[in-house]
């Protein structure tokens, strides 16, 4: 609550307003944030306060929240009388309580990208006021502090599409500094759009760390009473202080139901599903492990799905090589893909190209002439497969061998986002195309898989009587 | 005690929340089919619900509430009627404007504004019977009325919103929900609080109900309508009474509820009296005393114990005789504390809490009794109560009852209340606030163009109060006027009038009584539309059949689907014949069988002979020329 500021010393009196409804608040001298009494044309009484306009709604009506909690769009040329009886203008802060120390727990640092992963609500508004300040985090969810001890950093404040290569080298450099300070493991918070693509750059620009890295966002925003921000921060959290895994991994909800997180290795991860929980899927192999909030029958948050991990050893050395060349693409193929298309990519001077081919890594015939150009001026063509899971196995038809013969490289079961990131680093580093091509085929952290386990595929199709009954008493 | 009660001096207020489901294809926000209930599901869903953090930084208080219970939450789904929206994994679709529509018809009914933009809203619930933790609502239109009594029955605002799950079980800490009625359409009627006496709540449902289903657009049957009664007396404060099924129940509810109010009202001066004024003279001692009944034989604290709980102790300082304290006819103030118990703490096994005045008997009563009464060093005015169960909800029943000791000393606690069986009532939570409330930034606002408003007008249907006018003017009783509102039978007996020029009352009666009578048989009668019940009147009115056919025919159409009138008059072989030709047929006509033992009349020999000529003629000629020519027939006889 602010004491009522004088009209015209009001910087957000017109908050998103233009046009009639702009003009209907300078008409009866009240603005964004006023409390008022509108009477209408039909003697109808609006009491409540003014909210700000979104700038894409029409510019005919003024909202208002009227103090039963509801919200209404008053038609500007209907307005009789507008009498402004208080000003109440929305505080955006969060109550920041101190974060417990307690030296027997672990610590933990939570880089801050711009993820909402932690929020406060603005009831008025309904804008999301992120949670940052260890304080402010112990406020919102306040279990953190029986996991561990922690610190925050607030790196940028970006949506999840806005993330790229400035950022990815501030973040792998963000996160040496961490290590180097001996913290016992990162939690990223992030947005989940590209949340793998960080995932898989990071794996390139950040190796052998001695403690877990771990990405976390919220797929229902933290400030819905049913969101999975609050146990996905909790599971992350945990899994940086105590986990053995020391690799860069998302920690993202394992089945819709508040049961368990998934840890996905950030080079062979996905978000498959565009607004579920469990919307992330390991893709080619089996998750790394489970965490949950309870512990297992054998007295531990984790279940480790394999042995295959590089594990925390707070003696081992870290490797930063944040390099990422950005003349770096990515194509779908489809067919009547153009051929004109590589060739501008090429004319403007591309380093890289990612296709993702249909079946094992095939384009159609009328673009070899395209992409043998592109070759021979220096460009690098990798082929992925758009069935996502699989190999590009193109020795198998005449069509796969012409395009190795142009000189593609396949990629195996490298997924292709992930190969567009570990393009563009090894594109960054050099262009002696011997060392591009032994750097891309040698796996950094199992982008390339040497074999893929039958349940490395799993795509439950629903309606199958075995599949529904096994949703029904596991898919929960 | 009170049971009888003076609503004028006692300031009873109550006013309504009526909820009406509507007849849409769809939900409200997905594209789920609406109306689809199963009782079977194919998956199960496991949730928490966490309550966000208000401007101030603080909880609502029945967000706090809610989350205290700590409950798991289960949801069943069956992918017939529930999609990822209802599960909460997919933002909303578009709202559906089919729904927009029936509520505007309903808000012009009643005279109201419409909303210029209608702005979703999100209304928090953390009880889980909404997976994503609050509903999705908005104000259609405000400020209209309704004729009642006499006077005007004020309508605040009516708002459509998404129904919620319904429960399937609460035990303990895990709550289980089915999903299937979940997002449908409803609109919610807000009345004024201008109702004053139960019977006027009662009556200003029925009045609600009619004319939502005077719409003809909304869903009937059981759950269909719902209503809450906000009820308060003088000093007392607002109690929502949930879900009441039937107006008539409502008499009973608000009545008992008003006696409720006073009555605490009265423990109020009772605690003031014995100079407890603040939250601070509300002193008690929490006690684990499961040692002292380790032995006892009482079956439900054996229970508890072995499995793993334990057994509380609570005692009130001076609360001697408080926990008696008698609220209604058949409740105390110990109901009030075992409410709170029993959700908040989600300790439900019965006796949820007893007091040291009504401890059940047992062996070795008195020795354990004295036991504890040194254990917990009472005093003479002191009195105690026992929970039993896990250990932490125990600790939380405790806070409650003393939390509820707190909200004595005010009176009454505001409150919803959920509805019992012969009028009585639960704790359900606590009265939520305007601060769960937000704006849904997942949907963009609607605009409602006078156009639509005026495309809405053209469609509407006479209201009940205008019905009740007209047919009132025709001669048509109250109760099928009613009856024919309810039934959807207005509508037919509109048509009728107009298309066929058949007379009003005669057309009421036909098809609000006597076809309820088929009705009531079991013929399918409400297969009849306008087309068939129009082919029938014009029928009568062009004399072609008796008033008698009319049903005649509406029977054998309604068991016929898709026969004409005229195809089921001459199936049926009736038709007006010309007098010639039936007065020929009642030659044969004799006394035979009459009984004259409890007398003889020429009325009632009259009466005889046209009861046995209409069996004769039925369906073929009018009842007033059959009556007339018999007339004449016997005054010729008598003559002779």
């Amino acid at each position: 609550m602010s004491a009522a500021i004088p009209l015209n010393e009001r910087e957000d009196r017109f908050q998103g307003y233009r046009g009639p409804a702009r003009d209907a608040l300078e008409r009866h001298a009240i603005g964004v944030w006023s409390e008022v009494e509108i009477v209408n044309d039909r003697d109808s009484l609006f009491k409540g306060v003014i909210l700000p306009r979104s700038e894409t709604f029409d510019d005919l009506h003024i909202v208002v929240k009227l103090f039963n909690g509801y919200n209404v769009g008053v038609e500007a040329s209907r307005i009789r009388t507008a009498v402004e009886t208080g000003y109440r203008k929305a505080v955006y802060r969060i109550p920041e309580k101190a974060f417990p120390s307690d030296y027997r727990k672990r610590n933990v640092t939570l880089l801050g990208t711009g993820g909402t992963i932690a929020s406060r609500l603005d009831y008025r508004t309904g804008a999301v006021i992120p949670a940052f300040t260890p304080g402010e985090l112990y406020g919102a969810v306040p279990e953190l502090a029986d996991i561990a001890n922690m610190d925050t950093k607030k790196l940028f404040g970006v949506f999840s599409e806005n993330m790229g290569p400035e950022q990815y080298k501030a973040l792998a450099l963000a996160i040496g500094d961490e290590i180097a300070k001996g913290v016992d493991g990162i939690v990223v918070g992030h947005g989940t759009d590209t949340m793998s693509h960080t995932g898989a750059i990071l794996s390139f620009m950040v190796q052998n760390s001695p403690v877990p890295i771990v990405l976390v966002g919220s797929q229902r925003s933290s400030d819905r009473p049913s969101s999975d921000a609050a146990l996905n921060l909790m599971n992350a959290v945990r899994t940086a202080a105590e986990c053995d895994i020391a690799e860069v991994m998302l920690c993202m909800f394992g089945p819709t139901s508040d049961n368990y997180d998934l840890l996905h290795r950030g080079t062979r991860c996905r978000k498959m599903h565009s607004s579920y929980r469990s919307t992330f899927r390991t893709i080619g192999a089996t998750p790394l492990a489970t965490v949950s909030r309870e512990k297992n029958e054998r007295g531990s948050h984790f279940t480790y799905l394999t042995d295959d991990i590089l594990r925390r050893d707070k003696t081992r050395v870290p490797v930063i090589n944040p390099a990422f060349e950005e003349k770096v693409t990515i194509q779908y193929y489809y067919p009547n893909f153009n051929p004109d298309i590589i060739d501008g990519l090429s004319d403007m001077g591309y380093r890289g190209l990612v296709i993702a081919g249909t079946g094992l890594g095939h384009i159609n015939k009328p673009l070899y002439p395209a992409v043998k150009r592109a070759i021979q001026k220096g460009m690098t063509v990798v082929m992925t497969v758009q069935t996502i899971w699989g190999y590009a196995q193109m020795y198998v038809y005449d069509t796969g061998r012409d395009l190795l013969n142009l000189g593609i490289i396949p990629m195996d079961n490298m997924l292709p986002e992930t190969a567009y990131m570990k393009l563009a680093w090894v594109l960054g580093q050099t262009e002696d195309p011997k060392r591009i091509r032994e750097m891309l085929l040698t796996p950094v952290n199992h982008e390339i898989t040497p074999r893929e386990p039958h349940n490395g595929y799993l795509v439950l199709q629903g309606g199958l009587p075995e599949v529904e009954a096994f949703i029904g008493q596991h898919w929960k | 005690m009170i049971e009888k009660l003076d609503y004028q001096s006692a300031g009873l207020i109550s006013g309504l929340e009526v909820h009406q489901q509507l007849l849409t294809d769809h939900k409200l926000f997905c594209r789920c089919p609406a109306g689809l209930y199963t009782r079977t599901h194919d998956g199960e869903v496991l949730r928490h619900m966490r309550p966000t953090l208000s401007e101030l930084g603080e909880y609502d208080g029945t967000a706090l509430m809610e989350f205290k219970t700590k409950k798991e939450i289960i949801y069943l789904l069956n992918h017939l009627n529930v999609c990822t929206y209802e599960m909460d994994d997919t933002p909303p679709f578009l709202v559906n404007q089919e729904a927009i529509d029936v509520a505007i018809e309903l808000c012009l009914a009643m005279g109201m504004d419409i909303i210029d933009e209608v702005h979703i809203a999100r209304k928090q619930y953390l009880d889980g019977s909404i997976p994503t933790g609050f509903q999705r609502t908005a104000i259609v239109g405000m400020n209209g009325g309704m004729p009642f009594h006499g006077r005007t029955l004020s309508v605040t605002h009516v708002s459509i919103e998404e129904d919620s799950c319904r429960e399937v079980s609460d035990k303990g800490h895990r709550i289980v929900w089915r999903t299937d009625r979940l997002g449908m359409p409803l609109t919610e009627t807000v009345t004024g609080p201008d109702l004053r006496t139960p019977q006027e709540v009662r009556d200003a449902i029925t009045l609600c109900g009619l004319l939502a289903r005077s719409t003809g657009r909304v869903r009937t049957g059981i759950g269909a309508s719902r209503q809450d009664v906000n009820v308060s007396v003088r000093g007392g404060s607002r109690v929502e009474i949930k879900g009441v099924p039937k107006a008539a129940w409502a008499v009973k509810l608000v009545h008992n509820e008003a006696v409720r109010q006073v009555n605490l009202l009265r423990l109020r001066d009772e605690l003031q009296r014995r100079g407890w004024t603040e939250p601070g003279h509300v002193r008690t001692h929490v006690c684990d005393v499961t040692d002292v009944f380790q032995g006892v034989d009482l079956g439900f604290m054996q229970r508890a114990i072995r499995g793993g709980g334990r057994i509380f102790a609570v005692r009130l300082e001076g609360g001697l005789g408080l926990a008696q304290w008698p609220t209604q006819p058949e409740t105390t103030f110990l109901d009030e504390l075992s409410g709170r118990i029993r959700v908040i703490a989600c300790l439900d096994e019965a006796p949820i809490v007893l007091s040291g005045q009504q401890m059940p008997e047992f062996p070795l009563k008195h020795r354990t009794v004295e036991r504890l009464r040194r254990k917990l060093r009472m005093a003479d005015n002191d009195d105690y109560f026992i929970v039993f169960g896990p250990e932490a909800d125990c600790r939380t029943a405790a806070e409650e009852i003393r939390l509820r000791f707190v909200d004595a000393l005010k009176g009454v606690p505001q409150e919803t209340r959920q509805s019992l069986a012969g009028g009585f009532t639960t704790f359900e939570r606590i009265l939520p606030g305007p601060d769960r409330m937000y704006p849904d930034t997942d949907s963009p606002p609607t605009r409602i163009t006078a156009d639509r408003v005026a495309a809405a007008r053209a469609r509407m249907r006479p209201t009940p109060w205008e019905r009740f006018h007209t047919y009132g003017a025709w001669g048509v009783p109250p109760e099928t006027t009613e009856y024919l509102i309810r039934r959807g039978g207005v509508n037919l007996v509109d048509a009728v009038v107009r298309l066929t020029g058949a007379d009003g009352l005669l057309a009421a009666v036909e098809i609000g009584q006597r076809a309820k009578a088929l009705h009531r048989k079991g013929l399918p009668v409400e297969r009849l539309g306008e087309a068939e019940w129009v082919q029938i009147f014009d029928l009568y009115t062009g004399g072609r059949i008796p008033r008698e056919g009319i049903q005649m025919l509406a029977a054998h159409m309604a068991a016929n689907p898709g026969q004409s009138a005229l195809g089921a008059m001459e199936a049926l072989r009736i038709g007006i014949q010309p007098r010639e030709a039936w007065s020929r047929e009642l030659n044969g006509l004799s006394m035979e069988d009459y009984r004259i033992d409890k007398g003889d009349s020429d009325g009632k020999r009259l009466r005889f002979l046209a009861g046995r000529a209409m069996k004769m003629l039925l369906g073929r000629a009018p009842a007033r020329d059959v009556a007339e020519y018999l007339r004449t027939r016997l005054t010729q006889e008598a003559s002779r």
